[in-house]
Order: structure tokens, then C-alpha cells, then sequence
């Protein structure tokens, strides 16, 4: 009777084996088949941020499509009516469209992903997930905002008679890269927020001298010889010259935005590197 | 053998600062690298949660977690569900690991019931896949149907729990630990607990189970590991382990002392609750000893009728007893100036449970004190079944039970 119980029961030796250690040094640890058992988690609380986002909101929804379209409204009378800033000789807000489609994705994403692990502080010391899960899953709601946006761009250029290039298939790759660019950021924000609560004080002047210094309300070609190769530095430089280049059809990525590629490499193997340098402190400091 | 769960000489350090301020800036860390270069000999404090923690669990085992707030005993249970990592040694698990440390972790006051089965489903490790094939039977067993598409803020607290213990008995991992959830909810919310625990350990799942209710442990665990200040203390036979610990209790202070004021009448000075054993002063009193409460008081001009009243009251809020000393007493004689000392013996009748001790010294007109600062524990037999005492009496009076049979046996089966 006994032998038929515990036959069912799959064998001790069978059974998968985990390990509590203590970690050291810069080995970087990521168990990818780990990660993918838990997708199921990263979609949940994907969901959750989107689900609670317009709870208790009078228009819910309506401000996925309200906010982007605010910001174009603004940025075309004060950047291209009042500053007159150069648009590659596109109509302005069809310039600034292609430049907020991706800012606005960007600076959401970031600001989810520094505060991912603050924000479920309970998840972080009363349950186990893989860590890195929480910058990951932070970089997907905001592609929601991102897809909106993608709409009501398709709108302007038929409204502008802007014809979309053949390009235009390569803009997902772009928005990959996008993603490469915030998760990467996000890696590095979110662990420095649980050490450090500067963190969440310095993220608004971050990203609002971040956006001022992408060219987001004026082109990258105001840059040329080795300033732009410099400017290149920010990675989002490169994103959005892909996002104009493949929505609009306006002048395709420099040379120079290979740094941006560079960079962004950098900044994501050392952000995952750093992530997992200090989670083990995550419990204990957050 | 292989077991479930192997700790090997597993240690965690805190630094003295780091759970206490949280709000750690880049400043403070600059000024701290800095200070090191200055003074090499600054060393920041550390406490040991953990100290060489040894722990060999079967498949199978269910094993009760005891020892004081701050022993080690959560930081053991995150060590083995993962969530931080020790400082030296190591903990190996074969099979999956389920952590319950909180109920309802990841639950969201804005999100509906349905919504938070599937985030906490997820929070706890199930697939989207477990959640949806046994949703029907979280529900049921929640009882909380009609509310599923009601935010979670309109919940009332028992329907919250409920809710989140439907999600939590649904985990099909292989080793569970579990940190005092007992210690919430109502006695129903509990019962519903305790049984659950013990289906789990019907499964042959594996436990590690840590709760202030002894007698849950008493009742669960045929194993206990005594954790005592970061190390393990005893680890045996439940009852011989509990045994010990209770007997280690002795240094908790029953007794409250009043500072000296010469401007009062009448004061109060300590109050205490005593083993009626001479030599061993303030034993927390198992319910089967005699206890004593004792009050010293100063009269220090002559108080008229002087009476002294002392009375128990559960945590609950039931006074069990009250007695004045008057009552069985001519003359309490507390009328000349002086100092005092009053006893009051009680018999072993009261259950396992807190009890506040009363205070009263007045006359007939007036009261002098009145105090209700002293509460102190009678603990259970070890082997004391839950069911008996959750069963909620004031007293458990030396009465007796006879049975008899009053028809003829049947007869005995032929030769």
C-alpha cells in the first residue's frame, strides 16, 4: 500500500536542487531558464501596473491618448511656432510626434523601472523571484503609451500627406533597441534606489535634463564633425534618429550612432552586472 | 540519505544600521568611505542573526520553529526560501520551495479579488496555467464568490484573509515554510489554518513552521528546533524541546515595580506573579501549577479601612476571578502605617492563555490605586491539543468523568 504512495511521489534525487550561498565578486549569475519559468510573473505584474494605472480615473484610457497628444500640442507651438527650431524640413508636429513616440515610451519605462523593486518592497522581502525580473517587467507597460502613440502617428502623417518610407519595417527593431536602452537604464536605477533613496529625488531633474539633452523638439544634425560623435554618447540619440528615419523618412543614422550602440552595450552588461552584484542586499537594506 | 532541506554551518550578519535606517544616501556612503580612509579602526557594529546554523530536514518531516523575537527563526525561513542570502554557509533545498511569510504578499487594495488570486498566485510561484486550473477551487474554498470582481479595499479584513489563504493552500511545492500566520484572523481564520497545515503534512509535503502557539507546534510537529539568539538551541522531540524552552522563559520579568512617591498616601510598589515555589522565583506558570500573585504596597499614614482587591482577566477581556480580602478575611489589619506584602494563591484551574493582573487598594469610599499594568502567560501542557484549547472556558475546575455502561454487553464471539 505504502510502496504505491510513494511511488507517486517523484524520487528525492529527481528533484531539482537549489542552493543558498553566499556571492562575491563580478561573476555574472543569470540563470535564463529560471527567468522564463517565471514569465509568468513578469506578464502579471506588467499587468498589474497597467490594470492600476487609471483605476479611480474619470477618463481611464483617454489619457494614453490625452497625454501624447498634450505634448505635441505644447512642444509645436513653444519649439517649432515660438523657438522655430529645424525640423529636417518636416511639418513640426509630425517631427515632434516621431521624437515623443519614443521619449515618452523612454521616461515612463525609466521611471517604472528606478522605482520597480521600492514600489513592491513586499515582493522583495517576503517572496522569491528572480530579481531581475522587476526591471524587466517595469520596461513592458509603457509600450502600451508607446503603441498609442504609434496611432496617432499614423493619423498626423496622413493628415501632413507624409508619405512613410520603406523604413518603416525596420521600426521594430527600433523600438527593441529602445527597450535595450531603458531596461539597461532601469538596471542601474532601480538597484542604486534600494541603496540609495537620492535616487528617487534626482529621477525628475534627470529626466527632464535628459530630454533636453536628446533631440526630442530639434534634430541630431544641429551637431556635426566630432560634437556629434560626442553627442552620440546619450544613447537615446540613436533610437530616436532610427524612429524618425523609419517613421518620416528623414535622414537615416550617422556613422556616429554607432556609439550609441556602444553605449548602450556598456551600459547594459554593467547594469546587469551591477544588479547582480548588490541583489543580495535587496532583502535586507530595502 | 538525501534530505529536503540541508543547512550547512549557515550564518547572516546585519550590519547595525542597515535595518534600522533604511534611508541610506550616496552622502552618507561617500562620508563613510571617506571616514575609513581616516580611521581604520572605525568598525561599524554588527549583530548575527544567524551563528553556524546546522539543519537536516527529511522529505516529509514537519518541523515547529521556536525562540524568541529576534532568535534568527525568520531569517532562517528566508534563507531557505531564498530571499536573502546568508553571510557564510550554505542551504541546499530538493525541490521547490513555497514561502508563506505574510498572507495576501503582492495583494492590491485597488484590484479586484479575481486579479490579486492570479498576482499572488504568481508573487507565491504558480503559473498563469496552475492559477487558472485550480481557480474554481481557490474560490470556492474562499468563500468570497460573489466579491470577486469587488476591489480588494471594500473587502472586509476576514474576507482578506480568507482570500489569501484560499491562494496560499492551493501552492503545490514540494517544501513549505511558514512564519506565524497563526498570529492573525479570527479562531475560525486559524482552525482553517491548523487543518490545512495538517493536510499538508498528510501529503508528505515537507514544513518548516514558525509560531508563537505552542500548542499548535505540540499538535503539527513531532520535531522542534529551538533557536535561541542566532543558534540552535535544542533540536528534538517536540515535547522535550518545548519542555526546555518553557523552562527558559524563567528570566521573562512578571512583576512590574512602581517608583517610590513619598507624596502618596498609599502606593503600590511591585506586583508580581509567583511560582508558589519559594526557590523558583517568577516562573511563567504552566497550567497545571499552582501560581501566587503577590502585591507590596506602603501605607504610609494610617489609611482608614484599608482593603486590597486583585482580579484576572483573560485576553479576551473575561474576568475569571476577583477577590477582595475582605471577603474571606475579618480584618485585613492594613490600617496602621507600614509596608505590606499580599498574597493571593490561585489553584491550577485557568487555561493556557494571557492573563492581566488587576491591582485595587482603597476603602468602602475611596480608591487609593488602581492598577492594570501586568500581564503574564500560563502555558499550556506540552501534548495539549489545539482543539482543547481554543475551546474558549474560563476555567478548567479538577472535575471528573465517569462513564458505564448500562445495557449488557454483547456476547463475546463463540470459541
Amino acid at each position: 500500500m505504502s510502496t504505491l504512495e510513494t511511488s507517486t511521489r517523484p524520487a528525492l534525487a529527481e528533484l531539482p536542487l537549489t542552493e543558498n550561498r553566499p556571492t562575491s565578486g563580478w561573476r555574472p549569475r543569470l540563470d535564463f531558464r529560471e527567468l522564463w519559468s517565471y514569465r509568468d510573473l513578469a506578464a502579471i505584474l506588467a499587468g498589474r501596473t497597467l490594470k492600476l494605472r487609471y483605476k479611480q480615473t474619470a477618463i481611464g484610457i483617454g489619457w494614453v491618448v490625452l497625454q501624447p497628444l498634450i505634448a505635441i500640442a505644447i512642444f509645436s507651438v513653444i519649439f517649432g511656432k515660438l523657438a522655430d527650431l529645424p525640423s529636417e524640413g518636416l511639418p513640426y508636429p509630425v517631427f515632434a510626434m516621431a521624437g515623443l513616440a519614443f521619449w515618452l515610451y523612454f521616461a515612463s519605462a525609466v521611471r517604472e523601472g528606478a522605482e520597480c523593486l521600492v514600489v513592491d518592497r513586499d515582493l522583495v522581502t517576503k517572496t522569491y523571484f528572480p530579481r531581475i525580473l522587476a526591471p524587466v517587467a517595469a520596461t513592458l507597460p509603457a509600450l502600451l503609451d508607446l503603441s498609442v502613440v504609434l496611432v496617432i502617428a499614423g493619423v498626423m502623417l496622413a493628415a501632413y500627406e507624409v508619405a512613410p518610407p520603406v523604413e518603416i519595417v525596420l521600426l521594430p527593431a527600433w523600438i527593441v533597441a529602445g527597450v535595450v536602452v531603458a531596461l539597461a537604464t532601469s538596471l542601474w536605477l532601480s538597484a542604486l534606489n534600494v541603496l540609495y533613496r537620492d535616487v528617487r529625488y534626482a529621477l525628475p531633474f534627470m529626466i527632464q535634463v535628459w530630454l533636453y539633452a536628446s533631440p526630442v523638439v530639434f534634430p541630431s544634425s544641429l551637431f556635426d564633425g566630432l560634437d556629434r560623435w560626442l553627442y552620440s554618447l546619450n544613447p537615446v540619440v540613436g533610437v530616436i534618429d532610427g524612429f524618425r528615419w523609419s517613421l518620416l523618412g528623414a535622414p537615416a543614422p550617422p556613422t556616429a550612432d554607432l556609439v550609441c550602440a556602444a553605449v548602450t552595450l556598456v551600459l547594459l552588461v554593467t547594469g546587469v552586472l551591477y544588479f547582480q552584484r548588490v541583489q543580495k542586499h535587496f532583502a535586507d537594506q530595502i | 540519505m538525501l534530505h529536503a532541506v540541508e543547512v550547512q554551518s549557515v550564518s547572516k550578519r546585519f550590519m547595525l544600521g542597515e535595518r534600522t535606517d533604511p534611508y541610506l544616501t550616496i552622502r552618507d556612503s561617500l562620508v563613510r568611505a571617506l571616514r575609513r580612509g581616516a580611521q581604520k579602526h572605525e568598525r561599524r557594529r554588527e549583530v548575527w542573526a544567524l551563528r553556524d546554523v546546522d539543519l537536516e530536514i527529511a522529505h516529509g518531516d514537519v518541523v515547529g520553529l521556536v525562540g524568541r523575537n529576534g532568535a534568527g527563526k525568520s531569517t532562517l525561513l528566508k534563507i531557505i526560501a531564498r530571499i536573502t542570502e546568508p553571510t557564510g554557509g550554505v542551504a541546499r533545498m530538493r525541490g521547490r520551495v513555497g514561502a508563506l511569510l505574510e498572507v495576501g504578499t503582492g495583494f492590491h487594495p485597488e484590484l479586484t479579488g479575481r486579479e490579486n488570486i492570479f498576482l499572488n498566485g504568481a508573487v507565491l510561484g504558480m503559473s498563469r496555467r496552475d492559477i487558472t486550473r485550480r481557480y474554481d477551487e481557490i474560490v470556492e474554498f474562499s468563500g468570497v464568490e460573489r466579491f470577486l470582481e469587488t476591489p480588494l479595499k471594500r473587502y472586509s479584513s476576514g474576507m482578506y484573509l480568507r482570500l489569501a489563504f484560499a491562494v496560499a493552500a492551493h501552492l503545490e511545492p514540494e517544501i513549505i515554510v511558514v512564519d506565524e500566520v497563526l498570529a492573525v484572523g479570527d479562531l475560525e481564520f486559524q482552525r482553517k489554518c491548523l487543518g490545512k497545515m495538517s493536510d499538508l503534512r498528510d501529503e508528505g509535503r515537507t514544513v518548516l513552521f514558525v509560531t508563537h502557539d505552542l500548542g499548535a507546534i505540540g499538535q503539527l510537529c513531532p520535531r522542534t528546533v529551538w533557536l535561541d539568539a542566532g543558534r540552535v538551541r535544542a533540536d528534538g522531540p517536540t515535547h522535550t524541546v518545548l519542555d526546555a524552552y518553557f523552562e527558559s522563559t524563567v528570566a521573562r520579568a512578571t512583576s512590574v515595580e512602581f517608583e517610590p512617591d513619598p507624596s502618596k498616601p498609599v502606593q503600590l510598589l511591585t506586583l508580581a506573579v509567583t511560582s508558589n515555589d519559594e526557590h523558583a522565583a517568577e516562573v511563567a506558570p504552566r497550567r497545571d501549577e499552582p501560581f501566587a500573585l503577590r502585591a507590596q504596597f506602603t501605607n504610609r499614614e494610617r489609611y482608614p479601612d484599608l482593603d486590597v482587591s486583585m482580579w484576572l482577566t483573560t485576553s479576551q477581556g473575561v474576568r475569571v476571578l476577583s477577590e477582595r480580602l475582605t471577603d474571606r478575611e475579618q480584618s485585613g489589619g492594613l490600617d496602621q502605617a507600614g509596608t505590606y506584602e499580599a498574597t493571593l494563591s490561585v489553584p491550577p484551574i485557568l487555561p493556557a492563555g494571557t492573563y492581566v493582573v488587576g491591582f485595587w487598594l482603597g476603602s468602602t469610599t475611596s480608591t487609593a490605586v488602581y492598577e492594570e499594568s501586568l500581564s503574564f502567560e500560563v502555558r499550556p501542557l506540552p501534548g495539549d491539543r489545539q482543539e482543547a484549547t481554543d475551546r474558549n472556558r474560563a476555567v478548567i475546575p479538577p472535575v471528573s468523568w465517569q462513564v458505564e455502561r448500562l445495557d449488557e454487553p454483547a456476547a463475546a464471539s463463540g470459541p
